[in-house]
């Protein structure tokens, strides 16, 4: 799950991570106009800041500085419901300004080529950092921390180093590493796989502060942060309500956009379904793994799901039997059609693997009129896409 | 002979519930030599299922029963724990089945136990692995292959089997096959099996399914232009439809925006091309570009 900014600002300030003064989280112009009468008259000024999972807000006019009521008036206005690629806003940040003397870059992320952890510091900040790794890589700081040197947490001398090496001003380095050490232990703490801080500033009295938060954790370890599912709240993301209802159904799904509905048993298998659907010409309207097992009830909740796509006009259901053998993945497609009742579209049917041939002969006397067995996934999928024409 | 489970193969099960006995049950009528379950609460029991021993821990059912590898199926929550207590144990090859484990959890085992204890780790988040005729460790199915010399490698569970389907079909068994898991951080990787497949006289040729994310296709390809140029190799790359930015089930399945690049299966299949390594686009044109590079 990947955080907004004022989320991964909570998650940083109850870990010590420094961030400027509480803002408020505004769904309205009316709210962001009583927010900067509340805040103005300390601050000075605000920061209007689109809330929305998606970088480059600033080029896109989803960051303003509102120095009055009428500003800020003014910013929120523009700001909400403004589309930022794909993404419209819904709700805004507003949040004291800071003063900024200087802006730098540091993240913590998961390493997959090395398996560990990887620092990345710089003193160019506020920009596009992989812009800034590609024109003066020297000035992009990498450390790589194995967990045999992490076990309470990273170094304050691991951290040291990393400033140095990255030649943040000495007049900050102290306060640098150790917002860098607390950083760390947010990253390790929340089970993130990425906490980014850019720009991360040096405020004109030598204080550092981060700016901007971006935040992902890490959905597997959800099980030990029961409170990270307060983040997942409505008008933060572009959702598709026929992924949220998959995934309030525990079920692998992926919305794409074509007209063939595609299901299967494991995820490789799904994905070279979707290949083999685009090679015979078609488009397939899904991803959807509907795991191991192939019951009934499964496939009913599977399908009902597949089907309640509008633009789905043809249905591949693509199986290979291992330990669930041909004839019970044949009984479940039959035992999911019964409790689904009429739908206009066809289903092609795939069976192969542990016996598949039973499958194909309870198929093939079922008879059932939606259900069109197909023997391999390419004369399948062949056919999946000529339905669809056909339905189009 | 095989890679990293033989007719030799002596398997302690971490995880004995009604998934952990269904599939040892399996691996036992294959033929494996599943010795003992492990069971923090019912050490000294009898796992009835399998007319097995159970011992409170790993370090037990190693000193009483020889067990050498460990297949764990345990809960992701457990996960972490049952690998280190496998490794510290001492057992030579640890088969981790579970999937949902955390990142984290996962670089911390791998640390522990595959860059520093040099245990060999196969997953998490794995079908298992078979040697046809020998062992069965996982929750392959054993009836869809047999023996021979194409030694396969998946990121992916039923699609392996397609593709061992396809070739038995066909009259071409199967030396190994390993699937090492569908996470972004895993045991045991690409190249790893398939140095070990080179290393094995019996294994004549090498199939590979692979997947969107990462770059571990590119790394085994390079090893075997510059090693293995000989051997028969062909590829399938899942995941040419997969828009950027999706995770496709598998917590490594994805290419990332903005990303290190090279994740998408189309750059795969061409920066594996211009290798000399024929990738399918399709799990049918893999098995036939085997059996056209084996001449059968």
């Amino acid at each position: 799950m990947d955080l907004v900014e004022f989320q991964g600002k909570q998650l940083f300030a109850r870990n010590g991570v420094p961030v400027p003064p509480p803002g408020a989280v505004c769904r309205s112009v009316d709210e962001a106009v009583a927010a900067a009468e509340r805040l103005l008259p300390d601050a000075g000024a605000v920061v209007v800041k689109a809330q929305v999972k998606v970088g480059g807000r600033g080029k896109a006019g989803g960051v303003r500085l509102a120095r009055s009521v009428d500003e800020a008036r003014e910013a929120a206005g523009a700001i909400l419901g403004l589309d930022i690629k794909g993404h419209v806003v819904h709700v805004v940040l507003v949040e004291p300004a800071s003063d900024i003397a200087e802006e730098y870059y540091l993240s913590v992320m998961h390493d997959r080529v090395g398996k560990g952890d990887l620092v990345i510091c710089s003193r160019q900040g506020g920009v596009d950092i992989e812009e800034v790794n590609r024109t003066d890589p020297g000035a992009v700081v990498k450390r790589q921390v194995l967990p045999s040197e992490r076990a309470d947490g990273l170094p304050r001398g691991v951290a040291d180093e990393i400033v140095a090496a990255a030649d943040l001003p000495a007049e900050v380095r102290d306060a640098a590493a150790e917002l860098l050490v607390a950083l760390f232990g947010a990253y390790l703490a929340e089970d993130a796989t990425l906490v980014e801080i850019n720009p991360l500033i040096r405020t004109t009295d030598d204080r550092v502060l981060a700016l901007d938060a971006k935040v992902s954790l890490d959905a597997n370890a959800a099980f030990r942060h029961g409170d990270h599912a307060e983040w997942d709240v409505e008008g933060l993301e572009v959702r598709d309500p026929l992924e949220d209802r998959a995934r309030a159904e525990g079920l692998q799904y992926v919305k794409l956009d074509g007209e063939v509905g595609v299901l299967g048993n494991g995820a490789g298998l799904v994905m070279a379904t979707l290949d083999v659907v685009a090679q015979n010409g078609g488009r397939a309207a899904n991803f959807l793994d509907v795991g191991g097992g192939a019951s009934a009830e499964s496939m009913a909740t599977a399908l009902s799901l597949v089907l309640s796509d509008p633009a789905v006009r043809s249905v591949f259901i693509n199986i290979f039997g291992g330990i669930t053998r041909g004839e019970e993945v044949a009984r479940g497609v039959l035992g999911a059609l019964e409790r689904l009742g009429d739908f206009p579209q066809r289903l092609v049917v795939r069976l192969d693997g542990t016996n598949a041939e039973e499958g194909r002969r309870i198929l093939a006397e079922a008879a059932h009129p939606s259900v069109v067995p197909a023997p391999t996934m390419q004369e399948a999928a062949a056919l999946a896409v000529r339905l669809a024409e056909e339905a189009a | 002979m095989s890679i990293f489970v033989d007719a030799s193969t002596r398997v302690v099960v971490q995880g004995i519930g009604s998934q952990g006995t269904f599939h040892a049950a399996r691996n036992r009528a294959y033929g494996t030599q599943v010795v003992a379950g492990v069971h923090p609460r019912r050490g000294g029991e009898r796992w009835d299922e399998l007319e097995a021993p159970i011992f409170a821990t790993v370090a037990e059912a190693v000193e009483a029963t020889g067990a050498d590898t460990s297949m764990v199926m345990v809960p992701a929550p457990f996960t972490r724990d049952a690998i280190l207590e496998a490794h510290r144990a001492g057992v030579r090859t640890i088969v981790a089945i579970t999937e949902g484990v955390p990142v984290q959890d996962m670089t911390v085992v791998y640390d522990e136990v595959v860059r520093r204890g040099g245990t060999r780790l196969i997953g998490p988040n794995c079908p298992g692995l078979i040697s046809p005729g020998r062992a069965n460790v996982g929750i392959i199915p054993g009836d869809i292959t047999m023996p021979g010399n194409v030694g396969l490698v998946s990121r992916s569970g039923t699609l392996t089997y397609q593709i061992m389907h396809e070739l038995a079909q066909a009259g071409i068994g199967i030396s190994t096959c390993v699937g090492i898991g569908g996470d972004p951080i895993v045991g045991t990787q690409f190249l790893d099996v398939i140095q070990a497949f080179a290393a094995d006289p019996e294994t004549e040729a090498i199939a590979f399914v692979g997947e969107i994310g990462g770059g571990e296709e590119q790394r085994a390809g390079e090893w075997i232009r510059a090693n293995i140029p000989d051997t028969p190799v062909v590829g399938y790359i899942a995941g040419f439809e997969a828009p950027a930015g999706k995770q496709m089930g598998h917590a490594g399945a994805i290419v990332r925006e903005g990303g290190p690049g090279g994740e998408s299966a189309a750059e795969k299949q061409e920066l594996l091309g211009a290798m000399g390594i024929p990738v399918a686009s399709n799990p049918s044109e893999a098995a036939r570009l085997m059996i056209e590079r084996l001449g059968r």
